[in-house]
């Protein structure tokens, strides 16, 4: 119980500190940009009511959510056969780490030219920024599979799908999660994005239409909620890789404290 | 049980070309527990992963119950050195063991019948829930074995399982294999580097020369039926049989067979049976 209020501590007070000097900063605040803390918290129920919630918050999400898996499907499954034959690396290599370069956000005004402005769009926008961290991890991950497993697989007669299921996926989920976690803040950030360009709703779109309208504090108040979609994404995809993953953070801990 | 003919591997890759094994001719009864020994980097690895169907020779052939071996067989398993990365780490003791039986497409019932019996037989009932790293080295090896032995093989290949656990755990792994063997009556061929664990376990102890390898010496073990760690590393046929052992590969290792030993000599004329092939000159 005690360790558990002293990590509570550890965790809450960095973030409650920036919170209180944010307060007393921005406290007397005149500055029509730079809103005192106190006014900015007040506007925020007023702002982010539930049909808010519904008509922005929640198709910037699905959006997410479709362009995500998208990205994680299409990731994980060309990763998976490029990184199981050498001849395709060797063909595709140069091609990926060319399309990986070409930053995600440029790619909005090309993709609207064959998409239009709607969701598809937006989801092609994040599929395309998200697809390259975890098909570049899963390409290492499944080059990376231990030569004695593959042997022991095929000694034992798992072949074809059972391997890729039960050996190839597995070995390679410690990577392909560490791709699948650089994706999800490329993700959000795309999502922003694309609704900045052309939207008739969403985050982006919203946080955008207070700046233009001049309404500050309302302004600040997306940029608060971003930050905490952010954060609750990211603990939850903590969990999953938590329980998927159990096993490596175990292995892990039990090598490093016999070496 | 077991015939390799005429077997040979060259490695060929980037300009050198490495000759492995040269010619290697032996058979292996069923029910025979035979030990392949030889000096290190000698090609028994190649060798086993030849007959293990994990490799395709250069010329040769290795044939199980007389049939070509082209890939890895139904009837055969294979316990690696390497335990910790032969055993799946994302997988339970009980996972790991039951995997190979799901490819077999073997009933529920009769999987879980194999997995228990299997880890029953390597005392390791206690430890089906949990995961290969929460385990010893010795017992990481264990699960592997019972692996092995629920995949019911005509013939178990072992390359050199014991090499990476200490002494005293190495010498309880091998009365279990010994047990297993005579309970189980498996064909078992077991590549080591230790002479005295080649002539502990081995009804026949295959020494091999340096590589390119050919068989130097087959060398029948006239010890007891029951052995024990206690009496019969110190009974002086063993001694007699480890060092002839150890000279054969010393000679092995010069690259010639020893004529006629004076300590030797009652050991080659009552035990030697000659290698098929001759050595190389």
């Amino acid at each position: 119980m005690k360790t558990l209020a002293l990590r509570l501590f550890f965790v809450l007070a960095l973030p409650l500190l920036l919170v209180i000097a944010w307060w007393f900063a921005s406290d007397s605040s005149t500055d029509v940009y730079w809103p005192p803390l106190r006014t900015i918290l007040t506007t925020f129920p007023d702002v982010w009511t539930g049909e808010r919630l519904r008509d922005d918050v929640l198709p910037s999400l699905l959006r997410l959510l479709a362009g995500y898996t998208a990205a994680a499907v299409v990731g994980v499954a060309l990763g998976t056969v490029i990184g199981s034959y050498r001849r395709v690396r060797a063909v595709c290599e140069p091609v990926l780490e060319f399309l990986r370069a070409v930053p995600p956000p440029v790619l909005v005004p090309v993709i609207m030219l064959f998409a239009g402005i709607g969701d598809t769009m937006k989801i092609a926008v994040i599929a395309s920024g998200c697809v390259w961290p975890i098909l570049l991890n899963t390409v290492e991950g499944v080059r990376a599979v231990d030569s004695v497993m593959s042997e022991t697989a095929r000694s034992y007669g798992i072949t074809g799908s059972a391997r890729l299921r039960h050996v190839v996926l597995r070995s390679a989920s410690p990577q392909i999660f560490a791709g699948l976690r650089q994706a999800l803040s490329i993700g959000i950030i795309l999502m922003v994005i694309s609704e900045m360009f052309a939207a008739s709703n969403g985050l982006g779109f919203t946080i955008v239409q207070f700046q233009r309208s001049f309404a500050i504090p309302d302004m600040w108040t997306g940029i608060l909620l971003l930050g905490l979609l952010g954060f609750i994404l990211s603990v939850l995809f903590r969990l999953l890789e938590r329980r998927a993953l159990g096993w490596y953070h175990g292995l892990r801990d039990t090598s490093r404290r016999s070496s | 049980m077991l015939d390799v003919r005429g077997l040979k591997k060259v490695y060929e890759g980037s300009g050198r070309r490495v000759e492995a094994v040269r010619d290697l001719t032996f058979t292996v009864d069923a029910g025979e527990l035979v030990c392949l020994v030889g000096p290190s980097g000698c090609g028994k690895t190649t060798l086993l992963r030849c007959m293990g169907g994990l490799l395709t020779p250069t010329s040769g052939e290795v044939l199980l119950g007389g049939r070509p071996v082209t890939g890895p067989p139904p009837g055969m398993a294979f316990v690696f050195q390497e335990y910790g990365r032969s055993l799946f780490p994302w997988m339970r003791v009980r996972d790991n063991v039951e995997l190979p039986l799901k490819q077999k497409k073997l009933s529920p019932s009769r999987r879980r019948e194999l997995v228990a019996d299997a880890l029953e037989s390597v005392g390791l009932t206690d430890a089906a829930g949990a995961y290969p790293w929460q385990l010893s080295g010795g017992m990481q090896q264990r699960v592997a074995i019972a692996r092995a032995l629920a995949y019911e093989p005509d013939v178990l290949l072992m390359d050199e399982p014991f090499a990476a656990v200490d002494a005293q755990t190495r010498a309880d792994l091998e009365d279990l294999v010994r047990g297993l063997w005579q309970q189980r009556g498996i064909t078992i061929l077991f590549v080591t580097h230790d002479i005295d664990e080649a002539v502990y376990l081995g009804e026949r102890v295959l020494i091999l020369s340096t590589s390119p390898t050919v068989v130097q010496e087959q060398l029948k073990v006239d010890l007891p039926a029951e052995r024990d760690q206690l009496h019969t590393r110190v009974a002086p046929r063993f001694a007699e049989l480890r060092t002839h052992v150890y000279e054969q590969i010393q000679a092995a290792k010069r690259g010639r067979v020893p004529g006629g030993l004076e300590e030797t000599k009652d050991v080659q004329d009552a035990q030697v049976v000659k290698a098929d092939t001759p050595p190389t000159p």
